[in-house]
């Protein structure tokens, strides 16, 4: 490994010198295009001449393709002077603005006027250092895809003016649940992967860990922040017991838990320390779900009661049909069956997440269990038709076909 | 998730180096920590006190011989450690030619394998 790591070095690099340029040129796409002419001639001059200082050579060549830019661009021009002044941004450094500037390119590429689409897109790229390549990889789309999404996100953002800075205080609660928002997705991508024959991708869950990381290092008050980060680090904590030497998913009650990594769920219990100051949110209920499974030892050690009090808490501040869904299969294993198939019936009448697998998947099971065997079969049969996902397919048609 | 260890390993002449300037590598090494953290890289770091203080309990006879002092020769000796959770093995490369040390230590990378994996020989 004797030359320079391009990738490697703008994982570490990318966000603060995205961030340092847009603080400096007063515009994201014109810092983001900056950025990655830089990156594109570190992948052709590293291998022959490695930079003594690899982050301080992507930084002024980054800067010296902006002010390129901005000399060709007329309505940028009354900015060239500011520019070419002396004073390089990274020269001296103030550790509050590069955490205040991070946190704004955070606030950006999560912006309410981009696609969901376009913001899980431009995180992944411009704060998490991906290139469009890896994204593509991880969202299992094509690359002109991820390029279009990012190339979208940027011409709304440069149209609607959104400026480079941190949201005023009445808009802040909003803003942060909006990135939240996004590096959930990014997380439950990677989980339970939506499509392909992959149950669990952890490289993409891991981005979005990462990600947490440095939101609640840059935000300690936020107690969602932390609520998050520990919901994150619980579930992937399961990650390798969740998948059998074939790929298929492993039920939580047939996983072994030996497989459980044991520093993730300390890790996950700190953030989650850190989230219950000021009573929990959404996130911070799930994860102290997530939380009272990784403190038992079996299915049968659970402590039902509780999961069935936290996920009627987490209904009465995050109301969601798949919330009572998972109430219901709490409710099963506390009291049982029936009163559960009580809560999936009235969901099915409500029609709240109809044509979703989600739904006959529990009815089906619960149907099993009160040995009302047809009925648990079409239940397991209609839901394997409408499960996107190859493997957890596979599954429920192997149970449709154990019920004889 | 791969993570990587980073031992750090000095040597009498760089653990002196470091002593001599210590007050110096205690700020930037906050800082280089610091900026792991924002990263949302690192999962632990400790440094270790002067290896005299050190005791080896050895298990090559029947029952355990208790000695004091550091273990083997004093060259690179084990000063310290980052705990990392990054992507690949050469971002683990790259964060450790950031490690902030004296002349002539040396930072050895291994990687910790998941909780699924049996580790390599």
């Amino acid at each position: 490994m004797g030359t320079v790591d391009v990738e490697a070095v703008w994982r570490i690099e990318s966000a603060r010198i995205v961030a340092a340029l847009t603080r400096f040129t007063g515009d994201f796409c014109l810092a983001e295009d900056a950025a990655q002419e830089a990156v594109a001639e570190a992948l052709v001059s590293w291998p022959v001449t490695a930079p003594v200082n690899p982050g301080g050579w992507l930084m002024a060549t980054a800067r010296r393709r902006a002010i390129d830019a901005i000399r060709r661009s007329v309505a940028l021009r009354d900015r060239y002077p500011l520019l070419t002044a002396d004073t390089p941004p990274a020269s001296e450094p103030d550790p509050d603005r590069i955490d205040d500037d991070l946190l704004a390119l955070m606030f950006i590429s999560c912006h309410p006027v981009l696609s969901p689409e376009s913001r899980v897109a431009l995180t992944l790229r411009v704060v998490g250092g991906l290139s469009s390549e890896e994204i593509a990889r991880a969202l299992l789309v094509s690359v002109p895809t991820v390029q279009a999404r990012i190339t979208r996100g940027k011409k709304t953002i440069a149209a609607a003016r959104i400026p480079f800075e941190l949201p005023v205080a009445d808009e802040r609660r909003e803003r942060v649940g909006g990135v939240l928002t996004v590096l959930y997705v990014i997380f439950t991508e990677g989980s339970t992967a939506t499509s392909g024959d992959r149950l669990v991708r952890p490289g993409v869950a891991y981005e979005a860990i990462r990600l947490a990381r440095t939101l609640a290092a840059l935000l300690p008050d936020e107690p969602e922040v932390h609520g998050l980060l520990a919901l994150c680090e619980l579930t992937a904590a399961r990650f390798p017991a969740r998948t059998g030497p074939d790929g298929s998913p492993v039920l939580l009650e047939d996983q072994d838990r030996r497989l459980w990594d044991v520093s993730a769920v300390r890790r996950g219990l700190a953030a989650l320390a850190r989230a219950s100051t000021r009573g929990l949110g959404p996130y911070g209920l799930q994860a102290m779900i997530a939380a009272t499974h990784a403190a038992a030892s079996s299915v049968e050690t659970t402590d039902w009661e509780r999961i069935v009090v936290l996920y009627e808490a987490l209904g009465r501040v995050a109301p969601s049909p798949v919330v009572d869904l998972n109430r219901a299969v709490a409710v099963a294993m506390a009291t049982g069956p029936e009163r559960a198939l009580a809560i999936v019936d009235e969901l099915t009448v409500s029609g709240r997440l109809a044509g979703s697998h989600l739904v006959p998947t529990v009815r089906g099971e619960l149907l099993a269990r009160l040995g009302r065997r047809p009925e648990a079969r079409a239940e397991l049969e209609l839901a394997a038709r409408l499960c996107t996902n190859r493997r957890e397919r596979s599954v429920l048609l192997q149970k449709a076909a154990g019920l004889g | 998730m791969p993570k990587y260890l980073l031992i750090m390993r000095g040597t009498d002449e760089s653990n002196a180096a470091m002593m001599a300037g210590i007050d110096e590598m205690i700020a930037t090494t906050r800082q280089f920590i610091d900026e792991m953290v924002k990263a949302g890289v690192l999962l632990a770091a400790e440094g270790l006190d002067d290896p005299r203080q050190g005791v080896v309990v050895d298990f090559s006879a029947e029952t355990p011989v208790v000695t004091d002092g550091p273990y083997g020769e004093t060259k690179e000796l084990f000063g310290g450690f980052f705990m990392l959770d990054v992507a690949s093995k050469q971002e683990a490369v790259e964060w450790a030619k950031r490690v902030p040390v004296a002349r002539g230590a040396k930072i050895e990378i291994r990687r910790v394998p998941g909780s699924d994996e049996v580790p390599q020989a």
